[in-house]
């Protein structure tokens, strides 16, 4: 197990070493190293979540440690998928380094024993937490395209290009693929809402709790709601749209992490140091 | 002693003026390859002409009176005296010249580093030359090289990846902004060779309909033919905002033909999909205010002249890069050229049979353990004889072919038999 996250660690942290490498020399073959060894870690990932899972019989969900686990996994399976259908190569040096911090937050964060809770093998609680997790793996994607974006629009604008230029893609891609993130993001987080208030309804007999997580997550969805509403319907896009993602991914960050330390909460037992 | 020898002119040393005059068309080059392999000091003759530069490759056994007959060759089919181009010449011999080749193959020679025309030139005054059956053994490789090392400088260095042309370096900015420029559409506004070259490279680039207004409709209609786009009139550059992505203007007006207001009204019309303004006039006709509104891009004739700047900067940096990679080239062509001669080859031959005989005869004894030392050393001297025997006959043979004029055809077929150049 723990070996199995280390070699996880290990592969993500030279994938990043790679990343970086191909920012600057912008050879083909380290961008394709990367993406094989970001790969191969996701395998080892994978295998590890699974054997914990099987070990304490329900999603590895319970503390920090284990969500953090979870959180990666899902950002570099996103990373990977979107990798398929859109040409970003360069997208991996925010994949990359982002599941490499959030797996090695995780080794350090101390790991509570488990307890087993009889409620945490619900089907629905497990789409619930795993929708969720795509939803803001998807984000975190969008928030790395809004950074680019930013930075490309910047060099085309002042007119000074200089070394982002020539090593990011243009702007429509950039832009899209931003966008396509949002979509699934917001897809994913409104099914790991859905599936959440029936969980909710079936163990605590009530959809909405007024727990503080549930609140800012309820903040951050209507953000985001808002966000998909503005580029279909008045065709906000571009650097506004690149901007709040930024923005849209801090609301969740905070929603993920900072609610569990500064506020309390039934969600809070999940991540709780 | 045989030597390649490389006579010609360029943009650097001669004038347009003489290079004019030198310059061969399609059809001269086959009748002159024949008539400079007529002088018996040209054994092998590739030559190849283009707007910047004229160079004559030859291989020889005299380099002087080779030199001279070019000279006078050149003088001869373009009938111009010696002396009006003699001080354009530049002469390379041996090595140098095998360099100059390569470096004009890969482009680094070029007036503009890094184009990519040259190559193509080369390789058709290759193929005539193949044709006529003037080039053989020696410059059939040199060109061969001239190729790769081209193919490779192409590869390995940044030699030519950013436009160096104003209209280029526009369209390069374009695909920046919208990736693909497919189905995009642009609207030309004025005339002049640099706009009119920009609508060119769209259309290469698949770009959508081209809509073209002039302050005269029958100008505007007359071009949009010669695109197959459409034109309009003056007034209705405003309503067309809503279809266009990408505007070219090139007007003689004194004054903004579009302004910031136009374009703030457009926007949200347009969904604020991107709006990239290429402004190659003087004075300007596109309001400058216009790329601080958001999605909106405006790069004027200066803007453009500084990526063009930076791009040729590029070039430069990497060709000295690509001047490495010649260097290497040289050096494997010398060793390659020099073996081309009896000895050595007859020499590395004979070692490339003892190997194998050495190897063989070390195998065939170790299944053999009880056979006595006596026995064993029957054997070698067999093995010894056995190549000795094989040797003889193509020995003589290569040795002989010297004295016949066709001895490096001969060489080169025999190594290539043995495979010794691996």
């Amino acid at each position: 197990m723990e070996l199995l996250l280390i070699i996880t660690v290990l592969c993500y942290l030279i994938s990043s070493g790679i990343y970086v490498a191909f920012l600057f020399f912008q050879k083909e073959a380290l961008h394709k190293w990367g993406f094989y060894l970001l790969a191969g870690g996701f395998i080892f990932h994978t295998v590890a979540i699974i054997a914990t899972a099987v070990r304490i019989g329900s999603l590895p969900a319970h503390n920090l440690h284990q969500n953090l686990i979870l959180a990666a996994w899902a950002v570099v399976g996103v990373f990977l998928l979107f990798r398929l259908r859109y040409n970003l190569k360069i997208l991996g040096i925010f994949a990359a380094p982002l599941a490499s911090a959030a797996m090695i937050a995780a080794m350090i964060a101390p790991r509570e024993p488990v307890q087993m809770q009889q409620i945490f093998n619900s089907f629905w609680l497990v789409l619930h937490v795993i929708s969720i997790f795509i939803g803001e793996a998807a984000f975190a994607l969008a928030c790395g395209l809004g950074i680019f974006y930013i930075l490309q629009e910047n060099a085309i604008k002042t007119k000074r290009r200089g070394f982002f230029f020539k090593r990011l893609p243009n702007l429509e891609l950039l832009d899209a693929s931003g966008y396509a993130c949002l979509v699934v993001g917001f897809s994913m987080l409104t099914l790991g809402f859905i599936t959440g208030f029936v969980y909710a309804q079936l163990v605590w007999g009530r959809l909405w709790s007024w727990d503080p997580k549930e609140v800012w997550s309820g903040i951050t969805w209507l953000l985001y709601a808002a966000m998909l509403h503005g580029r279909l319907a008045i065709g906000w896009r571009g650097r506004k749209a690149a901007v709040m993602a930024i923005i849209g991914f801090a609301f969740l960050l905070f929603t993920f992490l900072g609610v569990n330390f500064l506020l309390q909460g039934h969600h809070g037992d999940f991540t709780r140091w | 002693m045989l030597e390649i020898v490389l006579l010609g002119l360029n943009h650097k040393t001669a004038p347009v003026e003489v290079r004019e005059c030198l310059a061969f068309s399609r059809d001269d080059i086959s009748a002159g390859l024949r008539a400079l392999t007529q002088y018996r000091s040209v054994s092998e003759a590739i030559l190849f002409s283009t707007c910047n530069r004229v160079e004559l490759i030859m291989t020889t056994e005299d380099f002087d009176l080779a030199v001279e007959d070019a000279k006078k060759f050149l003088s001869e089919t373009r009938r111009i005296p010696i002396s009006d181009f003699n001080d354009c010449l530049y002469v390379y011999r041996g090595d140098e010249a095998v360099r100059h080749i390569f470096r004009v193959g890969a482009s680094l020679d070029s007036m503009m580093v890094g184009e990519p025309q040259i190559l193509g030139q080369i390789k058709t005054a290759f193929q005539t030359a193949a044709a006529q059956k003037t080039s053989g053994v020696i410059l059939n490789r040199l060109l061969h090289k001239t190729f790769f090392v081209a193919k490779r400088v192409r590869t390995e260095t940044a030699i030519g990846d950013h436009a160096v042309s104003i209209s280029y370096a526009a369209i390069e900015l374009a695909r920046k902004i919208f990736g693909d420029l497919k189905e995009k559409q642009a609207m030309l506004i004025g005339a002049g060779e640099m706009a009119e070259l920009a609508v060119e490279h769209l259309m290469r680039h698949q770009a959508g309909c081209i809509h073209v207004v002039n302050r005269t409709f029958e100008r505007a209609l007359e071009m949009a033919s010669h695109f197959n786009g459409k034109a309009i009139r003056f007034e209705e550059i405003e309503d067309c905002l809503q279809q266009v992505d990408i505007i070219i203007s090139s007007t003689g007006s004194p004054n903004y033909v579009i302004t910031r207001d136009q374009i703030k009204k457009a926007i949200r019309s347009r969904r604020q999909r991107p709006l990239f303004f290429i402004d190659i006039a003087v004075p300007r006709d596109i309001d400058p205010g216009i790329n601080r509104l958001p999605n909106c891009y405006v790069y004027d004739i200066d803007d453009l002249k500084g990526v063009v700047e930076d791009n040729i900067e590029d070039r430069q940096k990497e060709a000295v890069k690509g001047e490495t990679i010649v260097d290497e080239a040289v050096i494997r062509f010398r060793d390659w050229f020099k073996s081309l001669d009896v000895v050595p080859t007859l020499l590395q031959l004979r070692n490339k049979m003892d190997v194998i005989a050495a190897a063989e005869t070390r195998k065939t004894l170790q299944s053999l353990p009880h056979l006595s030392e006596e026995d064993q050393r029957a054997i070698q001297r067999m093995t010894r004889a056995l190549v000795n025997k094989i040797m003889h006959d193509p020995t003589l043979f290569l040795k002989r072919s010297g004295v016949r004029g066709n001895k490096r055809t001969y060489l080169d077929i025999a190594r290539k038999l043995f495979n010794i150049d691996e």
